[in-house]
């Protein structure tokens, strides 16, 4: 790995980085889902860009999966439950951006120190893309917790995804049954999600996890 | 690759899953389910006599022998006992005959998840399979669509996913500490591969990827602070589940915990997971032993139970050592089945009563003196009195520690301790005291019941040889 396929593929994992950062920010779902293509968007050409520089073709189909099914069938799909349930202009930080914001950049930070640390001796492409890997992680973690409505969660935990994706790919050589087996875990995901989100929707007629949360233990 | 017993035990609760999903009426179905399970333990049982060989996809090793012959006996316990309980649902109107198809396709998946993670000789195969058995169990913690059952699924879904995803990262961090050592490909995934060469990883990286399969896993053993999910799902989901859960399935992903604890200990440079673990497994324990003051729920206070118990499990494997090792093993089978034991009892006690309530039940052994007993039976061999089975592993778990550490020993006991008055306070207020609650006879199945109960009172009095020598092998094989 040399010159400017590494700089290449070091820009794209930075990418992702930066859009999980937008994703932090984004207070309204509609906006949110956009982000969340972009996210999917950059994943695509990372991985394309991986299985050009390793020549590794069965990454291509990878990057097939990350574009049809993240950067479009889901955004769509999100889109269509959002606005069927009238809840695109919500608004459902708990916290502050701006808390938001330092709390992710603290976790990148982390991320840099534990992962080129301990990858000393990796080769350097591999290095970079992990520790750009374990903060899209972190980051999608970060989501999860800050947020209240059950789709923006989902969506944090798919960025989550994009970010274990992300390793898989930088990972060179990993066999194939691995990378189909994320795509396929957030497949189901998706199912189960949707199951459970038409499910709420009958009982409770909304997607706040508030809503959820009369429920607690034993107070009752 | 040959068909074998190993391929068998995938094969068959595969092949059952499709048929129950096809087939109407619920009385056949739940016959079925209990046929398929049975069949699935004499396959397990069958590797005692013909071993198959491991290939790179399954393996067979004396470890996961013991998990998977636990796992299938109390699944098969658990159909039957399911088949009891299924029957009297439907007659509340609380399941409907199409949900119940659904129920019984999912418990031969999750059946088929379990084999699968336990057999796998590949960390991404058992990584596939372990997220498999949380998929569906999820979804059978739902199937009740009350408010509570839904929350109860969504908080596992979320905080499940994440452990799993945590998982999946610590599983490429060993790919990436293997691939240079093995070669990169399908061969640098295969355990058998990885044990061999594990002394020339490259340490750091391991180091990492313990932490994260630690917490990953960790999350699905139900270790504090990652249980949340635990009490909830094993409360509002139908009780066979939360014997499985219970009994099976944080068992499941202890095996996993256990499987990359060796790897590390056969890599001297790594850290020694052993502390890791026994604080983990000490914080649980202590914690799950507090929180049973406060319980309402039967189900729950039995739920923080296995906590306790798990948290017991972690730390003897973590002190580790033959002695450590194999009280650990020993705690654990008798945990799954005195654990599923009660379950069953549970089960049969919320649906006479109509109510999970601690506070609503009580003067059980008067009223309905076999099922009251059987509690009573039950929480007297899990809290490890004398002389069941679970007082001699909780003994051996204390007295093996108090040797090498004697601080952290006082604490383990105290925590029994602490657990032991929590869960006869309780045990006080259901079984005995003033009758509440409806008295109508039980439909209860007794025989896995009993079964359980009885294979627990004879360990504690006398372990056949044969089954002394299995766990010593493994104990010496887990370090």
């Amino acid at each position: 790995m040399h010159g400017i396929s590494f700089d290449i593929a070091h820009m794209l994992a930075g990418s992702l980085v930066l859009v999980s950062f937008l994703q932090l920010y984004q207070d309204r779902l509609s906006a949110l889902i956009n982000t969340f293509a972009v996210h999917a968007l950059v994943l695509t050409a990372s991985v394309a860009w991986q299985a050009y520089v390793q020549h590794a073709p069965h990454l291509y189909i990878t990057a097939v999966i990350a574009l049809v099914f993240k950067a479009i069938i889901i955004p769509v799909a999100l889109r269509r439950i959002v606005i069927k349930l009238g809840i695109h202009r919500e608004i459902d930080n708990v916290v502050g951006v701006g808390l938001a914001m330092l709390a992710g950049i603290g976790l990148v930070a982390l991320s840099m120190v534990v992962m080129l640390r301990v990858t000393a001796e990796a080769d350097p492409l591999a290095r970079e893309d992990l520790a750009f890997a374990l903060s899209v992680v972190l980051l999608g973690l970060l989501m999860m917790v800050t947020r209240r409505n059950a789709v923006s969660q989902v969506i944090g935990f798919m960025s989550l995804e994009n970010g274990l994706v992300l390793a898989a790919t930088g990972a060179k050589g990993m066999p194939l049954v691995v990378e189909i087996s994320v795509a396929f875990s957030v497949l189901i995901a998706f199912i189960v999600i949707g199951i459970f989100l038409f499910r709420i929707r009958e009982r409770f007629d909304t997607v706040d996890v508030q809503a959820l949360d009369r429920f607690r233990g034993e107070r009752r | 690759m040959t068909f074998d017993a190993l391929s068998a035990l995938l094969v068959i609760p595969a092949v059952s899953a499709a048929v129950l999903a096809i087939l109407p009426g619920y009385r056949l179905t739940a016959r079925l389910n209990v046929v398929a399970a049975l069949l699935t333990f004499l396959t397990s049982l069958s590797l005692f006599v013909v071993q198959p060989t491991s290939g790179d996809y399954l393996l067979l090793d004396d470890l996961n022998k013991i998990f998977i012959v636990l796992t299938t006996f109390v699944a098969f316990t658990t159909s039957m006992f399911s088949a009891s309980y299924i029957g009297h649902e439907i007659e509340i109107g609380r399941l409907t005959p199409n949900f119940l198809r659904f129920y019984h396709a999912m418990y031969q998946v999750l059946m088929f998840a379990m084999n699968l993670a336990l057999t796998a000789n590949n960390i991404g195969l058992m990584w596939v399979a372990i997220e498999m058995a949380t998929l569906t169990t999820v979804l059978m913690v739902g199937i009740y669509r009350t408010h509570e059952a839904l929350e109860a699924a969504w908080k596992y879904f979320i905080l499940g996913s994440v452990g799993i995803a945590l998982a999946l990262f610590g599983t490429i961090l060993i790919y990436m500490a293997a691939g240079p050592v093995i070669g990169e490909g399908l061969g640098a995934m295969v355990w058998t591969n990885l044990v061999q060469h594990a002394a020339k990883f490259d340490a750091p990286l391991l180091n990492v990827a313990f932490v994260f399969l630690l917490l990953g896993y960790g999350t699905k053993v139900g270790l504090a602070p990652l249980h949340a999910w635990l009490p909830d799902a094993h409360a509002e989901g139908p009780t066979p589940i939360s014997a499985v859960l219970s009994g099976l399935l944080l068992n499941v992903a202890l095996y996993a915990l256990l499987r990359f604890k060796m790897l590390l200990a056969l890599a001297p440079a790594a850290i020694a997971p052993g502390p890791l673990m026994v604080t983990m497994g000490l914080i649980s324990c202590l914690f799950a032993a507090f929180m049973l003051y406060r319980r309402r729920d039967i189900k729950r206070l039995f739920a923080y139970s296995s906590i306790e118990h798990m948290g017991i499990i972690v730390f003897a494997f973590g002190m580790g050592g033959p002695l450590a090792n194999f009280a650990g093993l020993l705690h654990m089978t008798m945990h799954s089945l005195t654990k599923s034991a009660i379950f069953y009892a549970v089960g049969h006690i919320a649906q006479v009563k109509g109510t999970q309530k601690i506070a609503d039940l009580g003067g059980l052994t008067v009223t309905h003196p076999v099922l009251g007993w059987s509690l009573v039976a039950g929480v007297v061999a899990i809290a490890g009195l004398p002389p069941l089975g679970i007082f001699m592993s909780e003994f051996l778990v204390v007295s093996s520690t108090f040797a090498r550490e004697p601080v952290l020993a006082v604490l383990l006991g105290l925590g029994i301790l602490i657990a032991l008055g929590g869960l006869f306070l309780r045990l006080s207020q259901v079984a005995f005291g003033e009758p509440r609650g409806p008295t109508g006879p039980a439909h209860a199945s007794y025989v896995p019941l009993f079964a359980h109960l009885g294979i627990v009172a004879c360990a504690g009095i006398y372990l056949p040889p044969a089954l002394v020598s299995d766990f010593e092998n493994v104990a010496r094989l887990l370090g």
